[in-house]
């Protein structure tokens, strides 16, 4: 017999593909159920108030319209959204209800919640509710926030509502004593992920069994299942998440938010199906949003160039509410400063702000992006200021492998223990300025060429993924010989269901079509995860292996039962129970033997993907424009699954940070309204910005903590973005000493900073 | 009020009874329940609404139902043979093209109607066609990819119409 080729590490065609490219994709709206009926939610128009009346009975009495529930209606006190991700009691009074019930606090924030015939009539019902809203000041900007007097939350008596405390070693006199000492105030402004396919629910309630029934879920079923059947005190196995295919999540989409409430309530209340799909704007005002931290940061260094200590104190502006996943940027924020360099004192604090703007969680690198916002701002400025060469500086800096693993500096609270597990930090440091010509391009370091300035920058980052604590996958032999295998894993786009198939099939030694993935429903495994953290490949791949394992004993006790010998005297190979005195049962002579078997996957340690991005800009110093030149990252994977689908996250990961630093910004006026609320004002990247960008993803030290090897890889690339770009800028614009402080690095903002240049002062 | 319209669906006669304010998109979606085509924006930006009336991409949300009437309206349902896929989706899938594919139909559909056309379109070109279309997904190199390696299909095509 041929040896098997394995598929792990082949450049594999999606098998999400067909479906989609043939339009028989299965997305929330696609859902039609009889007698469905339409939500529409009335929002909040005031960043910051008290309603002191809703009148609803002129929306009640138009024609087709079945019911309009508000507080009064849903019930006090009205359910408040939970903190899925290290909650604390602490978080507890600035929780986010489902439905604003006295106070709202941002604009987008619902108020009512129509149900109808159509979405037409059940949008026109909108119009006719009368709401009294008492207008406060509201604050939207950090410094507002801080300063006061306007309160979110008045019993608390600030809007700073929560902080995280995060040390290395202690910094002691280090910034009296150290030879070289700078301090910058540095600000990540706030955007986010904006997925293509808005949110949407649709609820089913079955009075006779009892059973809820949701499509549109994404992300994380299983915790939603929870948070849902806990607010409508049901079982959960009464509960059902569906999750179809998903537009898009990139962290944003698919935690729990009011409509995950709102909806299924509406459909048991009047025991009719009820749909809700979010439009655009609902999207831009109610999406989590992300980013929107300042920070003051100092650096302490040797006079060579060894970093000594850093001292960080951040206020992160997380708008009007804690949500499911609001903890985490915070946290990563403070953690992810001294990234893959050497910083032996450290120490950073956070302060959680409230403000009148929509709540903010995890979007794609939550926190990293803007810590090597600021961290490689400051090391590209230690460094120049020390006459040192920017990549020497870098190198003096970067952890060893001798120094790994490294555990992360301490936070609390809500302590926990993660280490840096493993890379060769300079040397593919090394490849990356290699594969970006970087010693012969440096000549062109702030020229002047055609009208432009050219400059470029490299930065080295670490990626955190495989989140714990499990994921499950439940593999059972059909009967007709293949194997279908349910999994806990979330399809986000990123083409979970062909990697897992990949993974699966090398595990049982058949071929891809042998396999078939069931993903999507909250009722194929006990208890699932889903898609976060960059952990599907590790979390949901292992998984599949635990699982293939047994049912291969499984088929090996079963395969000697009819091959009549003992289980010693038999072995597995591709898809064959073979004896050793000749004999093979296939996998169809296998089934009807309960072949089956649900495996969960423990872990608490994550891994580090790791890598360098070096970008090549010329700036028109009188437009503001920048161009990316040449774009080159490279990545530690650690052990490649699908090279495809991988460059397709690298790729696509890298274009949404350029989008972060260069174009998206949800602005807001100090009243709380939202001045970017249409993708006409709200700019995302588009296929003429970006052209031109080289990665490659290596497997060069897979990670030593699970058998798979593999790293999270699907956040890498837009992690030192923003630090990378304002660094380049940095270079390009050197003779007008332009130094970027804050994000994006839109044309207004870059002419602004060469309007005001010392150089051009006396010009 | 609602009227009566009639036109052509990827070949088919169809009809629908139709408020005048209905979008041809939600029409196509929610009245004929052919769902590969995809609402993003509903303000014209985004692309993925994006069908061929009469030959021309159009944006299925800033298009009412009613002006549809008695046309010849193509959807990303009726670019493959059966169940073979197109060269043009065909292409997509090699080059992995898609991630979520919630914008995919959008994209086949505005490459479609500009291979048709310009079957020899340049990159430049084929970026700022595609630059009227939102994909937050692949950041386009390989969409950008999938309809320049596609176009040997639309040229042998043009060939044998000629």
């Amino acid at each position: 017999m041929s040896a098997r080729i394995p598929l792990v590490g082949k450049p594999i065609e999606r098998i999400e593909d067909r479906k989609l490219l043939l339009g028989r994709g299965s997305f929330a709206d696609d859902i039609h159920r009889d007698g469905m009926l339409h939500a529409a939610i009335l929002r909040s128009s005031v960043g910051h108030g008290l309603i002191r009346h809703i009148d609803v009975s002129a929306a009640r009495a138009l024609e087709g319209v079945h019911a309009v529930f508000s507080a009064e209606e849903i019930g006090r006190p009205v359910p408040r959204i939970p903190v899925r991700l290290f909650p604390n009691d602490g978080m507890d009074p600035f929780r986010q209800p489902v439905i604003a019930d006295g106070k709202v606090r941002f604009v987008g924030e619902p108020i009512a919640i129509v149900i109808a015939d159509t979405p037409a009539i059940a949008e026109d019902a909108l119009e006719l509710i009368e709401v009294d809203i008492e207008v406060f000041p509201a604050v939207t900007s950090i410094a507002a926030a801080v300063a006061g007097p306007a309160l979110l939350f008045e019993s608390h008596g600030s809007n700073r509502i929560f902080g995280y405390e995060i040390r290395r070693d202690e910094l002691a006199d280090i910034f009296e004593t150290a030879a070289y000492t700078r301090r910058e105030r540095l600000y990540v402004h706030r955007h986010t992920g904006i997925t293509m396919e808005t949110r949407g629910v649709v609820a089913e309630w079955n009075a006779a069994d009892g059973y809820m029934r949701c499509w549109g879920a994404v992300k994380v079923p299983f915790a939603n299942r929870k948070i849902l059947a806990g607010m409508l005190d049901l079982p959960e196995d009464k509960v059902e998440m569906i999750e179809g295919n998903a537009g898009g999540s990139f962290g944003v989409r698919g935690e729990f938010f009011p409509e995950d409430f709102l909806i299924p309530f509406a459909a048991r209340k009047l025991g009719r199906p009820v749909k809700w799909i979010e439009d655009r704007r609902e999207h831009l005002l109610a999406i989590t949003h992300a980013r929107d931290v300042e920070c003051d940061i100092a650096i302490a260094c040797d006079g060579d160039g060894h970093i000594l200590g850093i001292r960080a104190d951040m206020r992160m502006n997380i708008g009007a509410y804690f949500r499911t996943s609001t903890t985490i940027a915070p946290r990563n924020v403070g953690q992810f400063v001294p990234g893959p360099y050497r910083v032996p004192a450290y120490s950073a604090d956070v302060a959680v702000i409230a403000s009148n703007k929509s709540p903010s969680g995890t979007y794609r690198g939550p926190g990293r992006f803007e810590a090597d916002f600021f961290r490689e701002r400051m090391l590209d400025l230690a460094a120049d200021d020390l006459g040192i060469d920017r990549v020497e500086f870098r190198r003096r800096n970067l952890l060893t492998e001798a120094e790994l693993p490294k555990p992360f500096p301490a936070i609390t609270p809500n302590p926990v223990v993660t280490e840096l597990d493993s890379g060769a930090y300079e040397h593919v440091l090394d490849l990356c300025l290699a594969k970006a010509n970087w010693a012969d391009k440096q000549h062109l370091q702030g020229k002047l060429v055609d009208g432009r300035y050219h400059g470029l920058a490299v930065c080295c980052f670490v990626e955190g993924g495989a989140a714990g604590p499990r994921e499950s996958a439940r593999m059972v032999l059909e009967d007709d010989g293949t194997i279908s295998l349910y999994v806990g894993s979330s399809a986000v786009g990123q083409g979970v269901e062909t990697i897992l198939t990949q993974i699966a099939a090398d595990a049982m030694e058949l071929p891809l079509d042998a396999i078939r993935v069931f993903h999507g429903s909250t009722t194929y495994v006990k208890e699932g995860w889903g898609s976060y953290h960059s952990r599907s490949t590790v979390m949901g791949g292992n998984a599949v292996l635990l699982a293939a394992a047994e049912i291969k004993s499984q088929m090996l006790a079963a395969g000697a039962g009819l091959l009549q010998c003992s289980g010693q005297e038999v072995s597995y190979e591709n898809g064959r129970v073979i004896a050793q005195h000749g004999g093979s049962v296939g996998l169809k002579e296998l089934a009807g033997k309960d072949i089956a078997f649900e495996a969960t996957f423990h872990n608490s340690k994550h891994t580090y993907t790791y890598g360098s991005h070096v970008a090549h800009v010329a700036v028109d110093a009188e437009t503001g424009h920048i161009e990316i030149v040449d774009y080159v990252a490279i990545e530690d994977a650690g052990r490649i699954i699908n090279p495809l689908t991988l460059h397709g996250q690298a790729v696509g990961s890298i274009v949404q940070g350029l989008g972060g630093a260069l174009l998206e910004h949800f602005v807001y006026d100090e009243d709380g309204q939202m001045l970017s609320g249409s993708l006409a004002d709200y700019l995302v990247p588009l296929a003429t910005d970006f052209p031109n960008i080289r990665t490659s993803s290596i497997e060069l030290r897979p990670s030593p903590n699970h058998p798979l090897g593999a790293k999270g890889a699907g956040e890498g690339g837009t992690i030192p973005v923003g630090g990378l770009l304002a660094n380049a800028v940095a270079a390009a614009l050197r003779d007008f000493h332009v130094q970027p402080t804050e994000l994006p690095l839109s044309p207004d903002r870059i002419w602004r900073l060469v309007q005001d240049a010392p150089a051009q002062s006396g010009a | 009020m609602k009227m009566r319209i009639e036109f052509e669906l990827n070949g088919k006669p169809v009809s629908a009874e139709v408020e005048p304010r209905l979008t041809l998109g939600d029409c196509i979606r929610h009245e004929l329940l052919q769902t590969g085509t995809h609402i993003g924006c509903e303000h014209g930006v985004c692309g993925a609404c994006t069908v061929i009336v009469e030959g021309d991409a159009v944006r299925s949300c800033l298009t009412l139902a009613v002006q549809a009437a008695g046309k010849r309206v193509q959807t990303v349902e009726g670019l493959a043979n059966g169940d073979n896929l197109a060269p043009l989706q065909q292409s997509f899938q090699k080059h992995h093209g898609l991630q979520c594919g919630f914008c995919t139909p959008g994209f086949l559909m505005t490459a479609h109607a500009l291979l048709t056309h310009e079957p020899a379109a340049d990159e430049e070109r084929i970026r700022e066609v595609l630059s009227g279309n939102v994909c937050r997904c692949t950041g386009y190199l390989s969409i950008v990819k999938a309809v320049m390696d596609a176009r040997p299909a639309y040229q042998a095509n043009k060939a044998v119409q000629s």
